[in-house]
């Protein structure tokens, strides 16, 4: 398939109500950090980008969000011919410059600091991270806590960020500011805000 | 398309354009990762004046869905205006199920109360703002107060409060009761009395708070420490009533005052209106309730 065809399928077949389940699927993610929440296969974007982070991007981004792809989505035309074609989104030309950023790659991914973090006054400015991941059980265990959790919750992404619980130790100590992390599985997601705390990491 | 269609101008679903939507989405994204932080957003004008609600409307329309039960309470009540209107606004621009219940309702939009039922993780509670900023009295300009959150200065709000305590001997202050959020944010609680101050508190629901004419939106996630500011000699009390609700008898609950004739006849009745009701359908009933209510609740297998 060319790329223009590739660019043009695979978004929303129903983009209202569409955007709507998966914006409600972000928003009870974010407000139970660890929670999974599942979704339908609702886009089908070129690869490597999976469709649940695809169906992320054309819920919330648009031409007043810059979109930073790291280098794997980069160096496919046909993925930044999709995200523009279906979302509208400029490309951000630094991390720091986005508002959201689609990581295909987490493990190699530049550190957390380098993207937007906000300001003390406006941190909501900062950048909102899209990572794939494979699934949200078969990684390092993740012992949660912060606003949104009764108690404790749990999430296992595999093949995070290097020195992951360390980077979101310090993410934490930036509070307001700091990004926030939507993990994208395949049909399903989960949310790590910036209030959630990392308590222990089991080997 | 068809160009005999008579529908010359239809709303999209939940009368918001996407582009709005997705821009109030992610204030809210932005609100729930900043418990109590006003997020900035793009207000639009709606079909009803500021003050109506705007805020809580414009929050609504961005997250429901065709499966989601509406439930829109004014003062507690459902019987309203306010409550009638936008209930009536959600049914026809996104043709979704409402109801006066609050345990069937997903999403519940209330002016100025928290409903007495206890809400569940699978409710969200929209509250309309007036002035979101509880610093705004104490500080008119923006870029003060928004600088006095940025470095936690809450200095000011603890000095009104003390004040309060110096002229009346109590902090006299009743309703749009500062609140601290998870130890960082001073929140104002829109105007709600502050005997629902307590129910924020690590509320198993998610609770959005929308300003239209003030252009901010901000939230508390579930399970989220919301402190009423006190002193340590004067520390934070809900209001009490000396007597039940007349109508269903109810203690433990916020009365509304109804004037009943020019003497000065007067009742005290649950400002909940679906918990009052469902209390005198219990066959639960206060001083005043009419006698025949629940006679003929029993009397209907009779007939």
């Amino acid at each position: 398939m060319d790329i223009t065809t590739q660019s043009i399928d695979g978004g929303f077949a129903e983009p209202v109500f569409n955007a709507q389940v998966v914006f409600r699927a972000i928003m009870d993610a974010i407000a139970r950090p660890g929670t999974v929440q599942n979704l339908p296969q609702l886009a089908r974007p070129p690869a490597p980008l999976s469709a649940t982070a695809g169906a992320v991007a054309l819920a919330l981004c648009d031409n007043d969000t810059p979109v930073w792809l790291d280098p794997r989505l980069q160096a496919e035309a046909s993925v930044k011919a999709w995200v523009g074609f279906h979302t509208g989104a400029p490309l951000a030309n630094t991390p720091a410059d986005a508002h959201f950023a689609l990581i295909a790659n987490p493990k190699e991914m530049a550190a957390l600091d380098g993207f937007a973090q906000g300001t003390q006054e406006y941190p909501d400015r900062s950048t909102t991270l899209i990572l794939l991941v494979d699934d949200l059980a078969s990684g390092p265990s993740l012992l949660l806590e912060g606003p949104g959790i009764e108690k404790t919750s749990m999430i296992a992404p595999p093949g995070m960020p290097r020195h992951f619980v360390e980077q979101w130790k310090q993410n934490n100590q930036r509070f307001p500011r700091g990004v926030d992390i939507i993990l994208a599985a395949p049909g399903s997601l989960a949310c790590l805000p910036r209030t959630t705390r990392i308590k222990t990491m089991e080997a | 398309m068809n160009a005999q269609s008579t529908d010359i101008a239809t709303y999209n679903f939940a009368y918001l354009d996407e582009q709005t939507k997705r821009m109030i989405r992610r204030a809210i994204l932005k609100g729930i990762a900043i418990p109590g932080y006003q997020v900035p957003f793009a207000s639009r004008e709606m079909p009803m004046p500021y003050g109506w609600g705007t805020g809580g409307v414009q929050v609504t329309a961005s997250i429901i869905g065709p499966d989601d039960v509406l439930k829109v309470i004014d003062q507690g009540a459902d019987d309203t205006t306010n409550a009638v209107s936008i209930r009536a606004f959600f049914k026809k621009v996104a043709k979704v199920d409402v109801t006066t219940e609050t345990a069937r309702a997903t999403i519940i939009q209330t002016r100025h109360r928290i409903p007495e039922q206890p809400l569940t993780a699978s409710q969200v509670l929209v509250f309309q703002v007036p002035i979101p900023e509880p610093l705004r009295f104490l500080e008119p300009r923006e870029t003060e107060t928004r600088k006095m959150h940025a470095l936690e200065e809450y200095g000011l709000m603890h000095v009104k409060l003390y004040e309060d305590i110096a002229k009346h001997g109590r902090i006299a202050t009743t309703y749009a009761y500062p609140v601290k959020v998870e130890g960082r944010y001073v929140m104002d609680p829109s105007p709600t009395p502050k005997f629902d101050n307590p129910k924020m508190h690590r509320s198993p629901a998610l609770q959005l708070f929308g300003a239209g004419r003030e252009k901010r939106i901000y939230a508390v996630p579930p399970f989220t420490d919301v402190v009423s500011l006190d002193f340590e000699d004067h520390p934070f009390e809900v209001q009490t009533f000396d007597q039940p609700c007349a109508l269903c008898g109810a203690e433990n609950v916020y009365l509304d005052e109804v004037i009943l004739d020019d003497h000065g006849g007067h009742m005290f009745v649950c400002s909940d209106t679906d918990h009052c009701e469902k209390r005198q359908a219990d066959g639960q009933h206060g001083h005043l309730a009419p006698e025949t209510h629940s006679a003929s609740g029993k009397m209907e297998p009779v007939e």
